[in-house]
């Protein structure tokens, strides 16, 4: 097909409908949340997870046989499904970050699994999202001495061959939905966590595997949930692994050390997935911050005068028109990035490009719109100070700004890691 | 649907495009830039690639049909070699591709078959203007009606090829609404400056000062006829050959400083292996890549008619803007104490890359 920026329709209409979900469901409750830290909002978790299942949809792995119909006789088209996701985080963040999280799904614990894991495993780990019940799971990399660094996992499994179970051991945190995913709440499913441990601590990378965690398994335990500058509303958690033990079958990928890497590229092709989708959310914010701004000036009769050479512009329509390059380029990065995962074709690069970008461009535009905005800006009656706060985390998960730079240098220098540390 | 991967034909002109970018023009480009002299074979080798006469339908002696796409990629390609050749094989279009868009049928049979039948001959036009704030759609060059014609009365500043030129397209305001003028070379009032430009680049690119001293211009050479055009799309298609041609020469700089900083040994280390300059060159890459998809995307909203085509060329161009100099100005930083002698290409790219706040009206897709 050649080079095409038409909108497909199920992204239109994906837009839209989330937008009323956005602005009837969700930014009502959105300071109330926020003032409010810890609280669930029960309301739009049912809400969303029944609209979902209606649309056939509940988590960030696409399904397998993309977005066409069987049987509709239709010619293949391309499948959509990255980008489809995409826009629909965008969309929901673009009313609240912090709900956003609170999406019923299998967020990055499925799409681990949808990454890495065997068809039976997926049968197994990915059905419960489909049922009546909204359903969580989380994933546990990050330790409290392995964060961007996670080949530094501490976190051990160790296979007691009698019982055929894994016990694992360790210590993890800044588990993004942990405690909807792994404690036990009358309204929710069972839930997982995926938990990455080292089957050796002296194999390095090659010794690391993911394993699936089942909600309530015995020796785990949530020990906090942290307070945080933004999405409040999003339960961080803090979780202990005591001689917690876990099914053979829940390990994701060989139960073997091989020499290879592959295990811990598994933990990698779940980010080259699930980067844009993070830079995605980022853009969400930027946009409810950028259209804010935008109204109230329009209140207050000041025009951007586009086509105007900058000579002629003044400094408020100047960094306007700058966010709006920012944030439109950044958007068709994460478009590419999402296009060619759903066209199969490798986007490391891209990938990693797109939440760059979306991490200066978010953190960039939130900040100007309070500084334009002044006091209406700093003052907690308006949301921009919340997105202000909200928007810094996307520079920071899923790869920090600096770890996405060090991943796209790699990739443009044709350095390994240890060429490139 | 989205989609970013171009054509097979497309592919294989960006691949011939390329060839001639990299073996023609950037291997001349150095001498060419300090003798001020573009040689009249590359220019030749350029047209010979077609782009003009591949945009032109058959009706009109061209064999296709313009797109803004296709010629976003080509530009790219061709500038990723030089800019200065690149703006000099394409002055023809500056003069063609708006009687193409906006011209009335008989100027479009009457000059488009002269344009682009046989060899590169120079026709241009004449849009910028020396003054600080220039705006296009506010020009100082004034056309008003009278005795039956139309006065034009002005001056025009980076003309490429004026001396030398047929016909030049002078953009004029007309009634607070730019307007452009088919003006002949004898034209009486047309006085075109004995000396060249001097600018910061571009050396290669023979560039004038053009005075319109009540120059009388026929109803029938007004662009578009009696009733005139839109200036929008014009503008548009400059503004987002602007663009393309800032990502081609930010991307020939960022390659250059890439490859230098692989081969630069430094304490012991390649200097691209420090995070300082890899980080750079990560920051380069991810710009280029953010402000050519804007720039795709504006060029496919122009050949779609697309309502938005206007202000996303603007911001497409505007966003070039400030991608080029970053990226070529980190170029020369890479490169350090060498990026600053003129041996190395960074620091004419640097120079480039200033020139396009200034360069819209230069190039049109």
């Amino acid at each position: 097909m050649p080079i095409e920026f038409e909108v497909p329709k199920p992204l239109t209409q994906a837009q839209f409908m989330l937008k009323t979900v956005a602005d009837e469901m969700i930014r009502p409750k959105s300071r109330y949340f926020d003032e409010h830290e810890h609280e669930i909002p029960w309301d739009y978790i049912e809400f969303m997870h029944m609209a979902m299942k209606s649309m056939g949809g509940s988590s960030l792995a696409p399904r397998e046989n993309g977005n066409g119909k069987e049987g509709d006789g239709k010619a293949k088209r391309p499948p959509l499904g990255y980008q489809l996701i995409a826009t629909q985080i965008e969309s929901l963040a673009y009313g609240d970050l912090g709900f956003y999280h609170c999406l019923p799904g299998g967020g990055l614990g499925a799409a681990a699994v949808y990454a890495a894991g065997t068809p039976e495993q997926k049968a197994k780990f990915l059905a419960r999202f489909q049922e009546d019940k909204p359903t969580f799971a989380a994933m546990c990399i990050t330790e409290p001495g392995a964060g961007s660094d996670n080949s530094a996992i501490r976190t051990r499994a160790v296979l007691d061959e009698k019982n055929n179970e894994w016990i694992i051991n360790g210590e993890k945190i800044f588990v993004t939905g942990g405690d909807k995913s792994f404690n036990e709440y009358e309204k929710l499913g069972r839930g997982f966590i995926v938990v990455w441990a080292t089957l050796d601590p002296t194999a390095g990378r090659a010794g690391m595997r993911a394993f699936v965690v089942e909600s309530g398994t015995l020796g785990v335990k949530i020990t906090k949930l942290e307070h945080k500058l933004g999405i409040r509303c999003s339960d961080t958690a803090a979780i202990s692994l005591v001689d917690a033990r876990v099914p053979f079958e829940n390990i994701l990928g060989s139960p073997t050390i091989e020499k290879t890497t592959t295990g811990f590229k598994g933990v990698m092709a779940t980010f080259d997935a699930t980067r844009p989708l993070v830079a995605a959310s980022g853009l969400g914010v930027a946009r409810a911050a950028l259209e804010f701004l935008k109204e109230k000036l329009n209140e207050n009769g000041v025009q951007i005068r586009y086509g105007l050479p900058r000579q002629k512009l003044t400094s408020i329509e100047r960094d306007v028109i700058d966010m709006e390059i920012m944030l439109k380029s950044a958007w068709l990065m994460v478009i590419k990035a999402t296009w060619m995962a759903d066209n199969k074709k490798p986007n490391a690069l891209e990938a990693s490009m797109s939440k760059v970008k979306a991490g200066d461009v978010t953190t960039k535009i939130t900040q100007k719109v309070v500084e334009i905005l002044g006091p209406l800006g700093y003052s907690r009656e308006f949301l921009a100070e919340k997105w202000f706060r909200d928007a810094k985390i996307t520079d920071i998960y899923e790869g920090t700004g600096q770890i996405n730079r060090l991943v796209v240098a790699r990739q443009i220098l044709g350095y390994s890691g240890s060429e490139l540390r | 649907m989205y989609s970013f991967d171009p054509t097979e034909e497309q592919q294989m002109l960006m691949d011939a495009v390329n060839k001639f970018a990299v073996n023609d023009l950037r291997a001349a480009a150095h001498e060419a830039e300090e003798s001020r002299e573009l040689p009249k074979r590359l220019i030749n080798r350029g047209w010979e690639l077609g782009l003009l006469q591949a945009s032109v339908p058959e009706f009109y002696g061209g064999f296709g049909e313009r797109s803004a796409v296709t010629g976003v990629l080509a530009l790219e390609e061709m500038a990723f070699g030089d800019l200065a050749g690149t703006l000099a094989v394409l002055t023809p279009s500056l003069f063609a591709t708006p009687i193409l868009l906006a011209g009335s049928e008989e100027q479009k049979q009457e000059y488009l078959p002269k344009v682009i039948a046989g060899e590169w001959t120079p026709y241009t036009a004449a849009l910028i203007e020396y003054a600080f704030n220039f705006d296009p759609n506010d020009l100082k060059t004034t056309a008003a009606l009278k005795d039956n014609g139309y006065v034009l009365n002005g001056e025009k500043a980076f003309v490429p090829f004026a001396k030398d030129a047929e016909k030049i397209l002078v953009y004029a305001n007309l009634n607070g609404q730019t307007q452009g003028f088919i003006v002949t070379k004898e034209a009486a009032g047309l006085t075109v400056n004995d000396e060249r430009e001097k600018l910061m680049s571009l050396n290669a690119l023979p560039m004038y000062r053009v005075k319109l001293d009540s120059v009388k211009v026929p109803i029938v050479n007004r662009l578009g006829g009696a009733s005139g055009h839109d200036f929008e799309p014009l503008l548009a298609s400059m503004r987002i050959a602007t663009a393309s041609a800032a990502v081609g020469v930010a991307n020939a700089a960022f390659e250059y400083s890439k490859n230098y900083a692989k081969e630069r040994e430094v304490f012991g280390v390649k200097v691209a292996q420090k995070q300082a300059i890899a980080f750079m060159l990560a920051e380069m890459r991810t710009e280029i890549e953010a402000i050519r998809l804007l720039t795709w995307e504006a060029a496919w909203k122009l050949d779609q008619g697309h309502v938005d085509t206007y202000t996303e060329s603007y911001l497409a161009c505007t966003g070039a803007v400030d991608m080029a100099m970053m990226v070529t100005d980190r170029a020369v930083q890479i490169l350090g104490g060498h990026g600053y002698i003129r041996e190395h290409p960074v620091e004419m790219w640097m120079r480039n890359g200033r020139g396009f706040a200034t360069f819209t009206g230069l190039a049109i897709i």
